[in-house]
C-alpha cells in the first residue's frame, strides 16, 4: 500500500445523501452521490425512515458507478472509510453495514470516521495540504459547528455548536412557514435578494452578555448557536400580518431572517478564530452555498485577517469523497484501522476523528 | 452448494451451509443474544464463520427480507447485497417467517398453521402455511385478533397468547419465543433451489409506510 498516496474508498450515509468517493492521496478520482432529497420535499424536511430506505436501494448502484467511473477495481483499493457518526442512526447503519461487508469481503482495512471532521478533510482535495492555525465553520441542515483543527487526524476540538436546530434546519422550517417549499436554503437565499434585510429585525440567538461573557471570562455559550427562537420569532411575525389581514411581506421576512442567521454565524465564527489564534478558516456543509453567508463571512474574515477557504459546492455538501479524503489522511498518518466491531455513534464527538478498534 | 445465510428480521443471525442435493450440512452459525446490535455484530460473525471454514467464499447468499423492524432488517440486506456484489454471486431473498415455518414442519403439524412474530406497536407480522410448510397467505401486519384460528408458531404467539386464544388461535408449546434464524432460513433456501424453484429478490418487506406526515403548512395552509 502507498502510505503517501493511498487509494481509499469512502462511504457516506449520515443524512439523505448516499455517497461513494474514491481518492488517491489528495487527488479526487470520483465523487458519486445519490440523493433522496426529492422524496423529502413534500414533508418539508428529511424523514429519517425515508432516507434510510433510500440508502439501502442506492448503495450498491452508487458503489458500482463509482468504481466504473474511477476505473478502479476493488482489488486495487488500499483502505475503506465510512461515516460512523454523527448523523441519523438508521441512515448511518446502512452505510456502516455495507462498508463492513465490503471490508470483510475484500479483506481491506476499514476506518470508521467522523462526519464533521470529514467536512474539513475534504479541503485537501481542493488546494492540497491544509494550513496551520486552522478553524472550520460547518453549516448544514444537520449541523452547525465551529471547530479548531490542530491536527486533522488526531486533534480536533469543538469550539461551538448549535444547542437546538441546525442552521439549515431553521432555513427549512422558515421556508415552510413562508410556503416556499423544500429545501429552504436556496429559495430563501433567492427571495431574500428581493427584500430589505433591515425592514424587520429578528433576534440573534445566544448573543446576550450572559451567554457570551468576555474573552477573559467566556460565558457558557460564547461560541454556540441557537436558531429555535429565531424560527419562533418568524412564525409570530407571519401570524401578526395574517391576524391584521395584511399581506405577508415574504421577501422582507426572508431577508431579515437570513441576515439574522448569517450575522450571528459569521460574527461568532470570526470571534472564535480570533480568540483561539486561528488565522485560516475552512467553510463546509450544504449551507456554504448560501450567497449572503459567503459574502458576509468573506468580508468579516478579510477585515480580521483570516484567510477563508471554501471548497467547491459538490464537496461542501455531504459526499463520499470527503470520507475518503479523511481516510487517506488517516492511512498516511499511520493511524490504525477500526476493524469490523464498532457500532454507529449518532453523536460521535469531533475528538473521535476515527473510532479505535 | 456453499451458501451464506443471513437474517436480521429479529436478532442478527448468520449461518454457513453446504448442500449436496437435498442434504444440507450446517458448517457454522451465529445468533446474537441482543436484539439491537445488528450492525455491530453481524459482519464480525460472518468473518469468523468464513475463517473457521478455511477462508471460503460462498457461492450464493440468502437473506431474510422480513417482515421485521426496519433498521435491523436493513443491516442484513445491506450486508447481503454488498457481499453478493463483491463476490459476484447471486443474492436470494427469503421471507423471514419461512424460517420458523421450516422449524414448525419438523414438529409434524396436523394441518395448516400460522407463524407470527412481534411487529411492535401492539401488532404481529404473520403468515399462513400448509402442513408441508408452503406459504398460503401473507405476510401481514395486524393485531392478534385478526389471525386465523389454529396453531400459531413463533414469538408473536408467546407475546399475545391470551388474545390469540380468544379468537381460537393457540400458541404452540416450545415455540413461544422462536425467532427467524439463519440456519433454517438457509436450509429452506437450499431446498427450494434444489427443487428448482425460485426464491425472492432482495426487496425488503416493510409492510408499513414510513409514517411520515405531510405538515399542514405544506398542504398550502400558511400556519
Ligand atoms: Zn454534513
Amino acid at each position: 500500500m502507498s502510505l503517501t498516496a493511498p487509494l481509499v474508498l469512502g462511504i457516506e450515509s449520515s443524512c439523505d445523501e448516499t455517497g461513494v468517493g474514491i481518492v488517491r492521496g489528495t487527488e479526487l478520482l470520483v465523487n458519486a452521490v445519490a440523493s433522496s432529497m426529492e422524496e423529502h420535499v413534500r414533508f418539508g424536511g428529511v424523514i429519517p425512515e425515508i432516507a434510510s430506505r433510500a440508502h439501502l436501494d442506492a448503495f450498491v448502484p452508487t458503489l458500482s458507478a463509482a468504481l466504473t467511473d474511477a476505473g478502479v477495481s476493488l482489488d486495487e483499493i488500499d483502505a475503506i472509510a465510512v461515516t460512523s457518526g454523527p448523523g441519523l442512526s438508521g441512515a448511518l447503519m446502512v452505510g456502516v453495514s455495507a462498508a463492513k461487508a465490503l471490508a470483510l469481503a475484500t479483506g481491506k482495512p476499514l476506518y470508521a470516521i467522523n462526519h464533521l471532521v470529514a467536512h474539513v478533510g475534504v479541503g485537501i482535495l481542493d488546494g492540497g495540504e491544509l494550513p496551520g492555525n486552522l478553524g472550520a465553520l460547518l453549516v448544514s441542515g444537520g449541523h452547525t459547528e465551529i471547530l479548531q483543527v490542530n491536527s486533522l487526524t488526531s486533534d480536533v476540538r469543538l469550539l461551538g455548536a448549535t444547542i437546538d436546530d441546525a442552521a439549515g434546519e431553521a432555513y427549512d422550517k422558515v421556508a415552510r412557514l413562508l410556503g416556499l417549499g423544500y429545501p429552504g436554503g436556496p429559495v430563501i437565499d433567492r427571495i431574500a435578494k428581493e427584500g430589505n434585510p433591515k425592514a424587520i429585525r429578528f433576534p440573534r440567538g445566544l448573543t446576550l452578555p450572559k451567554f457570551i461573557g468576555t474573552a477573559e471570562e467566556p460565558g457558557k455559550h460564547r461560541h454556540d448557536f441557537s436558531f429555535s427562537g429565531l424560527k419562533t420569532a418568524v412564525a409570530r411575525c407571519v401570524e401578526q400580518y395574517q391576524k391584521r389581514g395584511e399581506e405577508v411581506p415574504v421577501a422582507d421576512i426572508a431577508a431579515g431572517f437570513q441576515e439574522a442567521v448569517v450575522d450571528v454565524i459569521t460574527s461568532k465564527a470570526v470571534r472564535a478564530c480570533q480568540e483561539h489564534g486561528l488565522t485560516n478558516l475552512m467553510l463546509g456543509g450544504g449551507v456554504a452555498a448560501n450567497s449572503r453567508l459567503r459574502e458576509l463571512l468573506g468580508a468579516r474574515c478579510a477585515s480580521a485577517g483570516i484567510t477563508l477557504r471554501v471548497p467547491p459546492r459538490n464537496l461542501c455538501t455531504d459526499n463520499g469523497a470527503m470520507v475518503a479524503a479523511l481516510g487517506a489522511q488517516l492511512v498516511a498518518g499511520g493511524i490504525a484501522p477500526t476493524g469490523l466491531k464498532f457500532s454507529t455513534d449518532s453523536g460521535q464527538p469531533v475528538s473521535l476523528v476515527s473510532l479505535v478498534a | 452448494m456453499l451458501l451464506l445465510a443471513i437474517d436480521t428480521s429479529a436478532n442478527a443471525s448468520a449461518a454457513l451451509l453446504r448442500s449436496e442435493g437435498t442434504v444440507v450440512e450446517v458448517l457454522g452459525s451465529f445468533t446474537s443474544t441482543e436484539s439491537n446490535d445488528h450492525s455491530e455484530v453481524l459482519a464480525p460473525a460472518i468473518e469468523s464463520l468464513l475463517a473457521a471454514a478455511g477462508g471460503v467464499v460462498p457461492e450464493a447468499v440468502a437473506v431474510g427480507v422480513g417482515p421485521g423492524p426496519f433498521t435491523g432488517l436493513r443491516v442484513g440486506l445491506a450486508t447481503a447485497r454488498t457481499l453478493g456484489f463483491v463476490w459476484g454471486v447471486p443474492v436470494h431473498g427469503v421471507m423471514s417467517l419461512d424460517a420458523i415455518a421450516l422449524d414448525a414442519v419438523a414438529k409434524l403439524p396436523a394441518g395448516e398453521f400460522t407463524v407470527a412474530i412481534d411487529a411492535r406497536r401492539k401488532e404481529l407480522y404473520w403468515a399462513r402455511y400448509d402442513k408441508a410448510g408452503a406459504l398460503l397467505d401473507g405476510p401481514h401486519v395486524t393485531v392478534a385478533e385478526e389471525l386465523p384460528a389454529g396453531p400459531v408458531y413463533g414469538a408473536g404467539a408467546g407475546l399475545y397468547a391470551d388474545r390469540l386464544a380468544a379468537v381460537g388461535a393457540k400458541a404452540v408449546d416450545g415455540f413461544e419465543s422462536s425467532h427467524p434464524g439463519a440456519v433454517s432460513l438457509g436450509t429452506r433456501a437450499l431446498r427450494t433451489l434444489a427443487a428448482g424453484d425460485a426464491l425472492l429478490g432482495t426487496e425488503p418487506l416493510y409492510l408499513r409506510e414510513s409514517d411520515a406526515k405531510v405538515p399542514a403548512v405544506m398542504k398550502g395552509k400558511l400556519l
